[in-house]
């Protein structure tokens, strides 16, 4: 098995999830309590990752961070490097691929939590920010713990997206579903079932944790 | 300046008559603020825009000397910065917390040792030793009624708002809490606003009572005398009870009550002590009429009197009449002119002793 390609996946996976955990979390909260009129435009945006073909991601990804872009440019001129093609190109497509397998369980947690709890926290002089720790993180814990999860897992298994925008650098970005295509081209077909059940195995465990834990906090607090 | 409070705000929602109210009364240390309406008729808006959860398009709203929204100048004040305790109808009580963290949750700006201090005090003041450690789905109606005004009250607020405080309660609880809140108000000497729609709770803890119906304020005053006068007919059918007068109770047996008005005695039920001071209270339409001289019914009260007024509305006539105290009966214009009433005309008025409500008012 190519424990490097391992290695970088879980990394690239952990990464993102955790970076969606901060990055996802003001976004949901946004979604959710926002009277905006036209907030369903950022809403659309932020599923668009659920129903684009993963090569048209990664291409506008590539095009947006290249060298002739403002913002490719400008990363080459302060890291010294371009990103495409490199790891910390990778974990931002990533993030971005990954951002509604976190933000809409994020919401959908955040719009379980009753107003009225909310208005009674505001009213005791605690702070939004403040009500947000105390009150409502707590109170979602199942759905923020799911969003993480499933950014992780749907990280794990991303193929297109890391083709386009990461190409195939052993040891950079070579992930474990790229191996896996390499070694079924290379007609290795025993290293590719060794590494695809080591994905298919940890997939499954960690949906069995997500529906596990949703399961666990619905039992013990019914709804009223 | 005298110390008021004074709301007049203009709220509109999609699909109902926008809320116009105009409301200004004197403040002093325990003054209970009765708002008083059916349901729908904007009381409960009212309060959550002086909670500052509810956003005004157009008003003014000062407690004190402190203006918490004014949308000329553009000031807004927050909820947070508003100090003020705030009770809605279902309580809100957080279910990840225990009591003791319910009640400890607005004291984030204490020191832990003052903390647990002052939860400890509200504990103790609210009886609910023991329960520290029970979450708020542990606990019965009436306790989480009492977590919840230990939440509102530990910060120590300047104004308290309680929206239907006893309406999630089966009756007994609330005949029970109801005098108990209103000990409590007056023990922390602390101004609040109460919304409701039971006359019982509005003349047992009400010191001023706002009218509402339909978005409008339609008459302020104190709560017996709105009951009993009420500025018109849109009035007396919110308040719908036409008779309130003061009495005191002289005899009670196994629950039925005598009590004494201005030298006439009722009959009512009521568990009230004797010398208990009461609000007696009487609808209209509970009231029958009969020529002297008639014989016996199971009625328990006969009160001879005399016609003082009669005003026609629609079908029905609003007669009053003077025995001892003015009682209003609402009879059909058939039996005006079967009984023979006119002005000054003797008359019999019969009310049944569950038609007599009793109700503990404070004396003084």
């Amino acid at each position: 098995m190519n424990w490097t390609a391992i290695w970088v996946t879980f990394k690239l996976a952990s990464l993102t999830a955790g970076v969606l955990l901060v990055v996802g979390l003001p976004i949901a909260y946004w979604l959710t309590f926002s009277k905006w009129r036209w907030k369903f435009i950022v809403e659309s945006v932020v599923a668009l990752p659920l129903v684009l073909p993963p090569t048209v991601l990664g291409f506008y990804i590539l095009v947006a961070i290249g060298p002739h872009s403002p913002v490719g440019r400008f990363y080459s001129d302060v890291v010294g490097h371009p990103l495409p093609f490199t790891f910390e190109g990778l974990l931002l497509a990533s993030i971005l691929y990954s951002l509604p397998f976190a933000v809409q369980p994020f919401a959908a947690a955040f719009e379980q939590v009753d107003r009225r709890l909310i208005e009674a926290s505001w009213t005791l002089g605690v702070s939004k920010v403040a009500t947000f720790f105390k009150l409502i993180v707590p109170l979602s814990m199942a759905g923020l713990v799911t969003g993480a999860v499933l950014s992780f897992a749907h990280t794990l298994g991303e193929f297109g997206v890391v083709l386009m925008v990461g190409g195939n650098i052993e040891g950079e970005t070579r992930t474990v579903s790229i191996d896996i295509y390499d070694e079924v081209q290379a007609l290795n077909y025993a290293g590719a079932a060794k590494t695809a059940l080591l994905l298919l195995a940890v997939s499954y465990g960690v949906l069995l944790l997500v529906y596990a834990m949703n399961r666990k906090v619905w039992a013990v607090w019914p709804q009223k | 300046m005298a110390a008021e409070m004074t709301i007049d705000m203009t709220k509109t929602f999609s699909g109902r008559a926008p809320i116009q109210a105009r409301l200004r009364y004197e403040v002093e240390a325990s003054t209970v603020l009765i708002l008083f309406g059916p349901s729908g008729s904007g009381k409960t808006t009212i309060l959550r825009s002086v909670a500052g959860l509810e956003w005004p398009e157009e008003g003014r709203i000062k407690f004190l000397s402190r203006t918490w929204l004014d949308t000329k100048s553009g000031i807004r004040v927050s909820p947070q910065d508003r100090q003020i305790g705030y009770m809605p109808q279902d309580y809100a009580l957080f279910p990840t917390y225990s009591v003791a963290g319910n009640i400890g949750y607005g004291l984030g700006a204490l020191a832990s040792h003052d903390k647990s201090k002052r939860v400890a005090e509200v504990v103790e003041l609210f009886q609910l030793q023991g329960l520290e450690a029970a979450k708020p789905r542990e606990l019965s109606g009436g306790q989480q009624q009492r977590v919840a005004l230990a939440r509102a009250v530990a910060p120590r607020p300047q104004l308290l708002l309680l929206d239907e405080p006893l309406s999630a309660l089966d009756a007994p609880t609330r005949v029970q809490l109801r005098g108990e809140l209103r000990i409590l108000l007056k023990q922390l000497a602390l101004p609040s606003i109460i919304v409701t729609h039971d006359w019982a709770e509005a003349l047992t803890l009400g010191d001023v009572m706002a009218v509402m119906g339909e978005g409008q304020i339609h008459q302020v005053g104190k709560p017996h005398e709105v009951f009993s006068r009420p500025a018109d007919a849109d009035v007396a059918r919110i308040v719908g009870v036409e008779t309130v007068v003061q009495g005191q109770v002289v005899e009670n047996a196994n629950g039925l009550a005598t009590v004494a008005v201005n030298g006439t005695r009722l009959k009512g039920l009521s568990s009230e002590a004797i010398g208990a001071a009461v609000y007696v209270c009487i609808r209209a339409e509970d009231v029958v009429l009969e020529q002297a001289g008639s014989g016996m019914t199971s009625a328990r009260n006969h009160l001879m009197g005399r016609v003082s007024d009669m005003a026609p509305q629609g079908v029905m006539v609003q007669v009053t009449i003077d025995c001892g105290f003015p009682l209003t009966a609402t009879i059909t214009r058939g039996a005006v002119e079967d009984l023979c009433l006119v002005p000054g005309a003797s008359i019999i008025a019969a009310i049944k002793a569950g038609a007599v409500h009793l109700v503990p008012r404070s004396v003084g």
